[in-house]
């Protein structure tokens, strides 16, 4: 029978099902954060159930972490009890962790593909919704609550209804200035925030073909934004060239093996999914959200759409835009170029060449946020951080930051953030933030200028 | 885990679509170690000005409302995969979510701390919605065993779907662990013969 790659994986890692219920789920890594796993460790310990496969969990420590001296102690006291169960949690249980400091220390989403964890074919799980990231690798992964965590730790399984399967193809040539994000975010502006939930959802088409696996990731990351529970794309020589002689990716023999098994794994040309969108390219253009959800997007040079809805103007009111307006020219004081979207090297290299040669604006307060050690380093290598600091752009050090605000990374009340994250939710960035969500190059230009301005006519 | 079978209990009506975890628990409280204490903090940012000062018009500092039931707009508990949304609201006092459309990490949460997701349609839930604002003392009547909900003294009633292992869960107030740990061997099974 034809099946999805998202079937041929799924179905490779079912141990058992339960009549007329969930299955039994095989997973095959599991990554962990200090926010998500003490609860679940804890549950393990009051009942007395070991960890089953400490060797299938790699843990970081990422959403809690502070972006600057690293080297020292953390100032917050319960951040840094958080981290300090997490360093014990781990060698009670012989967990390999990449503490804050290490050179392999990261954000979860990036540092793990890095790494070579994160392998074509595999079920990955974590304690964090945009563990969809991974799924730009043909891997199943998704995210879970703590009490999965626990489950996880306990069985190196879950149990789970297959969700039902869906495709989004894009195909076409990408206009000038149009970077993964903008796809996303189109796709959401297009299909809504719950429009996937329930679903899988596989993307193809030249454009995701033609993409990096930095592309891939930021597109397969924000699957969870239009509510489906991961998204996924076939693997190909570009992944297999990504996975190539990483730490832990497979070597010699071994990987060409591996390579002769993923390339079985994309989807069949007969195979049918439950439910299909699909996009012309030419139509895809910079985009920029308005709202307080990752579907209230607009290309940026459309003005914001009436519509009655009170929630819908109940979002507009939080972010104090109104109806029927645009958003260039708005003077905006804040720029984030950070999060497990988008602090990957691809993202800092956009920005840098935008940069370069530029100044940032004096009402501008730019953060670049690297995703992980490795990138932090690469930045410095590759000269970008001279570009950065000439314009008057902030480096920091690797973290979440404030994606989530968790840390000290906030952006102050009733201020506007363009920003390379996720979500635009109430207070996501701090409490009364207002996020714009945006590309690397568009929140560049936003720095530079001080304003956000219609990159596309610029660029042409 | 808790056990439910079945509630009657008035509503709160939370007459917002697309409730994301970053309201129900904002991300600055995460730092916790433990499942305590969230209910303090649920709807923080809602139920409290940035001063500390109460919000005196957001529903849930409304004192005509009461009850263990909270009626909530579409897309409910969309966004993160916080576990800690789930305890928030079990924690404030909560037992049962009524939504005409829940966002699925949080709909597991939900099940594997006791919480009852109710997923009706949306003209039932505006009537309901309708119903619990204008009259608080509304009583509503959720029973799992049947997966019906209804208005009390009224022939306002849909049935609710839950996966048929989820309920027994429910009922019993088992959790998934005990499952896959009395499942060990199986899986041991599975691991030596993985064909990946």
């Amino acid at each position: 029978m034809s099946k999805t790659l998202f079937d041929k994986v799924w179905d490779s890692h079912v141990v058992s099902t339960i009549e007329n219920g969930p299955q039994i789920l095989y997973i095959d890594k599991h990554l962990i954060h200090e926010v998500t796993s003490p609860q679940a460790f804890n549950e393990l310990e009051d009942r007395g159930i070991p960890v089953f496969r400490s060797n299938q969990i790699v843990a970081t420590a990422d959403h809690n972490t502070p972006t600057l001296n690293q080297d020292q102690p953390i100032k917050d006291e319960l951040s840094r009890k958080q981290l300090e169960q997490l360093s014990e949690n781990c060698k009670k249980n012989n967990i390999t962790l990449y503490e804050l400091g290490h050179k392999y220390n990261g954000i979860v989403h990036v540092m793990a593909p890095e790494l070579g964890v994160t392998q074509p074919g595999l079920t990955m799980v974590c304690g964090d919704s945009h563990t969809s990231t991974h799924g730009a690798f043909g891997a199943i992964a998704f995210g879970i609550g703590t009490s999965q965590v626990a489950q996880v730790f306990a069985s190196q399984c879950l149990l789970l209804t297959k969700p039902k399967s869906l495709r989004v193809t894009v195909n076409g040539k990408l206009k000038n200035g149009v970077l993964p994000k903008d796809v996303i975010l189109y796709i959401i502006s297009k299909l809504g925030t719950n429009s996937g939930t329930g679903y899988f959802c596989e993307y193809a088409g030249n454009v995701f073909e033609d993409m990096s696996m930095e592309g891939r990731m930021t597109v397969c990351n924000m699957s969870i934004e239009m509510g489906a529970r991961g998204g996924m794309i076939a693997p190909d020589e570009t992944t297999f060239e990504y996975v190539k002689g990483r730490e832990f990716a497979p070597k010699g023999e071994a990987f060409d093996k591996k390579v002769a098994y993923w390339k079985t794994l994309p989807t069949d040309s007969d195979a049918k999914f439950d439910k299909e969108y699909s996009f012309d390219a030419e139509d895809i253009a910079p985009m920029i959200t308005y709202g307080t959800n990752p579907g209230m997007g607009i290309k940026i040079s459309e003005t914001i759409p009436v519509d009655e809805n009170p929630s819908f103007k109940k979002s507009l009111a939080y972010m104090n835009f109104e109806a029927g307006e645009s958003l260039i020219n708005k003077p905006i004081n804040f720029v984030f170029i950070g999060s497990c979207t988008n602090s990957r090297i691809e993202d800092f290299r956009v920005a840098a060449n935008y940069i370069k040669g530029k100044k940032k604006a004096a009402n501008v307060t730019a953060w670049l946020v690297p995703g992980s050690k490795q990138v932090e380093t690469q930045i410095i290598e590759e000269g970008l951080k001279s570009i950065f600091d000439d314009a008057g752009f902030e480096l920091r050090q690797p973290g979440c930051s404030a994606c989530l605000a968790m840390n000290d990374d906030k952006i102050p009340q009733g201020e506007y953030c363009v920003s390379t994250s996720n979500r635009n939710f109430e207070g996501r960035q701090g409490q009364g933030s207002r996020t714009i969500l945006a590309s690397p190059l568009v929140a560049a230009a936003t720095a530079v200028e001080g304003k956000i301005i219609d990159i596309s006519r610029q660029l042409n | 885990m808790e056990k439910f079978t079945t509630l009657q209990s008035r509503a709160i009506p939370l007459h917002i679509e697309n409730v994301d975890t970053d309201q129900i628990i904002p991300a600055r409280f995460l730092k916790a170690t433990d499942r305590e204490g969230f209910g303090n903090n649920v709807f923080r940012d809602w139920r409290y000005h940035k001063d500390g000062t109460i919000n005196t018009d957001f529903v849930l500092n409304d004192s005509k409302y009461s009850g263990s039931i909270l009626v909530a707009g579409d897309n409910f508990g969309c966004g993160s995969s916080r576990e800690h949304a789930a305890w928030a609201i079990t924690d404030f006092g909560f037992k049962v979510v009524v939504s005409s459309f829940f966002a699925d990490i949080f709909k597991g949460n939900a099940l594997n701390n006791g919480l009852l997701p109710v997923q009706v349609s949306p003209a039932f839930l505006s009537d309901l919605m309708q119903r619990v604002v204008s009259n608080p003392e509304t009583e509503l009547v959720v029973d799992l065993e049947k997966q019906t909900i209804s208005v009390k003294d009224s022939e306002l009633s849909e049935n609710f779907e839950i996966d048929a292992y989820k309920k027994t869960c429910m009922i019993n107030g088992y959790d998934d662990i005990d499952y896959l740990i009395n499942n060990k061997e199986q899986i041991e099974a599975f691991e030596a013969q993985k064909i990946y």
